[in-house]
């Protein structure tokens, strides 16, 4: 009896829930922006050389690569809503190969901070004015809760590659990836806002 | 949903590569105070593409999508402003 009930779609809905989700993380991101504009307020010079010993090149190489995963993503969900399955598949993949790509640059550059001894709670990193240590705080902090984002969307991404291999996401139904794909776009979004304040601040 | 072409979000990619490049050149440039208004600003533009198109924003038709982002921004200025106000004052 059940079993022939179709079960009851709400794709406006389950989009909404999505957002209201996002809008929780913004809140998330944005304490910590906050946090930052207040120390930064407070200790211009420090974080101006502070900001000097990061790797702009990577950095904006990271960017780039996550806006071209946003790219990749959004042509995966489009894909998908004109019923070609298979590119979908792929840039799905595409998308995930960045994401990794990301990681791995991230893993680099954090290598290479903490060979340096500079990392948080390093006796070097201590011994140096108390805005380069705030600044270096946050900056493992806040680029650290993104990666973890960036991890997380990752595993996301993979699940909903399995689930287009099984078909549970077709063309009549894909809630499922467009949804990841927001969480993913808001992902970008993020490190759009990262790039400048610990990149580019001269 | 609306069904938009490839074309169009290659486009919003090739407007934010564009961006990216412009944000990281005027860093190089010293515009002193300016640099961070400049630098948030192209951001906020990079930003607002990636949610009318990439996350569709712009083909939303209820209401609830198009109050949404100004009002997270709101409350986030609004924060940021009573956090200043006691900051600066110290």
């Amino acid at each position: 009896m059940a079993d022939n009930m179709e079960k009851h779609k709400d794709v406006t809905g389950s989009k909404i829930g999505m957002w209201l989700f996002l809008l929780s993380e913004i809140l998330l991101f944005g304490g910590l922006f906050i946090l930052y504009s207040a120390y930064r307020y407070k200790f211009p010079t420090d974080f101006h050389l502070a900001a000097g010993e990061l790797d702009r090149v990577l950095g904006t190489f990271n960017t780039l690569i996550l806006l071209t995963s946003s790219l990749t993503m959004a042509l995966s969900i489009s894909s998908m809503q004109k019923g070609k399955p298979r590119s979908s598949s792929l840039l799905l993949i595409a998308t995930i190969f960045l994401g990794f790509l990301f990681i791995g640059n991230k893993y680099f550059e954090w290598a290479a901070k903490m060979e340096h001894g500079v990392y948080p709670n390093s006796p070097r990193l201590l011994g140096r004015p108390g805005g380069e240590v705030l600044f270096f705080g946050l900056y493992y902090a806040m680029t650290g809760l993104h990666g973890l984002h960036v991890l997380a969307g990752i595993i996301l991404l993979a699940v909903m590659w399995i689930l287009i291999r099984k078909e549970r996401i077709h063309r009549a139904d894909f809630m499922l990836l467009e949804n990841s794909g927001l969480y993913w776009h808001l992902v970008d979004i993020i490190w759009i806002f990262l790039f400048p304040l610990f990149y580019l601040i001269t | 949903m609306k069904i938009l072409k490839y074309g169009t979000y290659v486009w919003v990619w090739v407007g934010l590569m564009i961006l990216t490049g412009i944000t990281v050149s005027v860093a190089g440039m010293d515009f002193g105070a300016l640099s961070i208004s400049v630098a948030l600003i192209i951001a906020g533009v990079k930003s607002g593409l990636v949610l009318s198109y990439f996350m569709h924003l712009k083909y939303e038709k209820e209401l609830i999508f198009k109050l949404m982002i100004p009002g997270i921004l709101a409350l986030l200025l609004l924060f940021i402003g009573i956090v200043f106000t006691d900051v600066a004052f110290r």
